[in-house]
């Protein structure tokens, strides 16, 4: 079976800064998969590597069995793999609603469809999906006006509207009130059974990643340190070491 | 961005039955008002750009030249040859008979819309690349550019500039009817606006303004859309153009055509006073920047410029949002715009509620 992401032998620098250092992984369809590692270790990296924000400098990167690493990032959205970002962005001077709407798939957007109306039935869809996130209350508020954690909310609402097949996560918990956090992990769970999303997740917090992957990789100082179920990553030793600063 | 509680069919029609009095309630404004009408449509074609999409652009000037040119080319190309014309310095006068000089106008003025468009394209394809105070300067090149450039172009009359052809008419009646086509053009404008930023158009150039890295991260095709906003304000700036250039009589590249630091300034800033990405606060700015610049011009003579800087000034340092902007922060309801009476935080009752009411469906 063909992975959903492919990541062989993927190389980034910035100037003198090795970032991501002959990286390779891969993404199985419908996992949820973890990418862990210490602060710098490359995570971000290699996530902006992968939905093509910046060339990488060797390896490749593969989408479904094809090649996408110089593909750009509307591109690659456009094939159906989004990420989110670990400082939540979303249209701060329009409303939850805007925000969701012009989140719908643009894969097959022809030109003259900049000029339709939105049917009622996107709206409606949209609207239960800020019912699925718990925003539905806040929907006709300004998105700058909500909070941190409701504004990352709203950003994994957003991706969702936009019918990925597999989706990015850059530390999705990070800010949340931690009373918050167990529904998300639960929401996380649906997307990924209830609409066939695959997750691949960054995530700091042991215990949600612990609690969400199937498969988690561990890079740090740019490689690729170690990968395996959580209860393998929790017995290695050179990931305990990695993260109290052994290296 | 509608205004509630308000009547929009007695706006409007007060709006279309001024616009058709004024030049016989002031007939001896009527030049007058054909400006403001061109102000206006200058500020809501600068506010698709500026105001909706974020990218300010200080060279929309250039459209309005280069729809003033290319409509003079065809009014006097179609009956003649323009290199002669041109070549006696407006010394001969060409006597367009009725038809002659309507054909030429209305085809004119077509001509400068699409060509402006095709401007927009190919200079949107190269601009587009740029972003923030890049794109500002980078247009305000290309303007300043064409102005320079046509100054040397002897074909079109050089700096020396060139004269449209002759109203076949009385002047009473030729200022009527470059008044109506001024108002004919902002109303149209206006409608076209109404009406573009009720689709799609319009969340997707705002989710440009927004967070353009974010809309390319979700998919939209950003350039489509940048272009296309562009284009739309290149043709009705054309269009203006040709207008301008048949009312004044006399085009001359760098005070008339492309007069960067006139109304291609003057564009930015009636937006600005009038609330930038709102439908009705361009129009409005246009209005009371007019009204500003005249009395200033008309009482204040030599010290015109200062006055009108000092505008500039408060407007940007103290006063941003505009008129329809402080308006929409003071009474948001009025315009649809929904706030919270205290900033919440969901908490965990609030998301226990949702998870019960989710999992009783």
């Amino acid at each position: 079976m063909t992975s959903s992401i492919e990541v062989k032998n993927v190389s980034k620098s910035y100037g003198g800064v090795v970032a991501n250092d002959s990286v390779s992984l891969s993404v199985e369809p419908g996992s949820i998969t973890g990418l862990i590692g210490p602060n710098g270790s490359g995570k971000t990296t290699l996530f902006n590597s992968i939905v093509g924000y910046h060339p990488i400098d060797s390896g490749s990167i593969e989408f479904e069995g094809k090649d996408i690493s110089r593909l750009r990032v509307q591109q690659i959205a456009r094939r159906g793999l989004l990420r989110t970002f670990q400082q939540t962005r979303i249209y701060s001077k329009m409303n939850c609603i805007e925000n969701m709407l012009i989140s719908i798939p643009h894969r097959n957007a022809a030109w003259t469809d900049m000029f339709r109306k939105y049917p009622a039935a996107m709206t409606g869809r949209a609207e239960n999906l800020l019912e699925f996130v718990g925003l539905y209350s806040k929907r006709r508020l300004l998105a700058g006006s909500l909070s941190f954690g409701q504004q990352k909310l709203l950003e994994f609402a957003m991706a969702l509207m936009n019918e990925p097949t597999v989706l990015l996560l850059d530390e999705p918990t990070a800010g949340i009130n931690p009373t918050l956090i167990n529904g998300l992990i639960d929401r996380l769970k649906r997307a990924n059974t209830e609409l066939g999303i695959t997750l691949f997740v960054i995530e700091h917090n042991m215990r949600v990643i612990m609690n969400l992957a199937e498969h988690i990789y561990c890079l740090a100082h740019g490689r690729m340190l170690a990968s395996g179920t959580p209860d393998q990553i929790q017995g290695d030793q050179r990931v305990i070491d990695a993260y109290l600063g052994a290296h | 961005m509608t205004i509630r509680g308000g009547n929009p069919v007695i706006t409007y029609g007060i709006v279309l039955v001024l616009g058709i009095l004024g030049p016989y309630l002031f007939p001896n404004y009527t030049f007058q008002l054909a400006v403001l009408w061109i102000m206006i449509l200058f500020a809501q074609t600068w506010d698709v750009m500026g105001g909706q999409m974020g990218y300010n652009s200080l060279g929309n000037i250039f459209f309005f030249g280069a729809g003033m040119y290319i409509c003079v080319i065809v009014q006097i190309g179609l009956y003649y040859d323009v290199a002669e014309y041109t070549a006696h310095f407006g010394a001969v006068k060409i006597d367009y008979t009725s038809s002659q000089y309507f054909n030429g106008l209305i085809l004119g003025i077509i001509a400068a819309a699409l060509g402006s468009v095709v401007f927009a394209v190919l200079f949107g394809l190269i601009v587009f690349g740029l972003r923030g105070p890049y794109f500002a300067i980078g247009t305000l090149g290309l303007a300043l550019a064409a102005g320079e450039l046509m100054g040397t172009w002897d074909y079109i009359g050089g700096g020396g500039g060139i004269t449209v052809p002759t109203y076949p008419g009385p002047p009473d009646q030729r200022s009527l009817v470059f008044y109506f086509l001024a108002f004919g053009a902002a109303v149209s404008t206006f409608a076209f606006l109404k009406w573009l930023y009720s689709t799609r158009f319009q969340l997707a150039i705002n989710a440009i303004r927004d967070d353009e890295d974010k809309a390319e991260g979700m998919g939209i095709h950003t350039l489509r859309y940048k272009v296309t906003a562009w284009s739309v304000s290149a043709f009705f700036l054309g269009i203006s153009g040709a207008i301008f250039g048949n009312m004044v009589g006399f085009i001359e590249p760098l005070e008339v055509a492309f007069p960067t630091i006139t109304f291609g300034i003057f564009m930015v800033v009636m937006a600005l006073l009038g609330g930038k990405g709102t439908l009705w606060g361009p129009v409005l700015g246009a209005i009371v920047f007019h009204i500003i610049k005249e009395t200033t011009w008309t009482y204040m003579l030599g010290w015109q410029w200062v006055a009108l800087g000092a505008l500039i000034i408060i407007n940007i340092v103290f006063f941003q949002q505009g008129i329809l902007g402080w308006a929409q922060e003071k009474w948001p309801e009025k315009f649809g715009i929904l706030v919270e009476e205290k900033d919440r935080v969901i908490d965990a009752n609030e998301d226990a509620a949702t998870q019960t009411s989710e999992a009783a469906r």
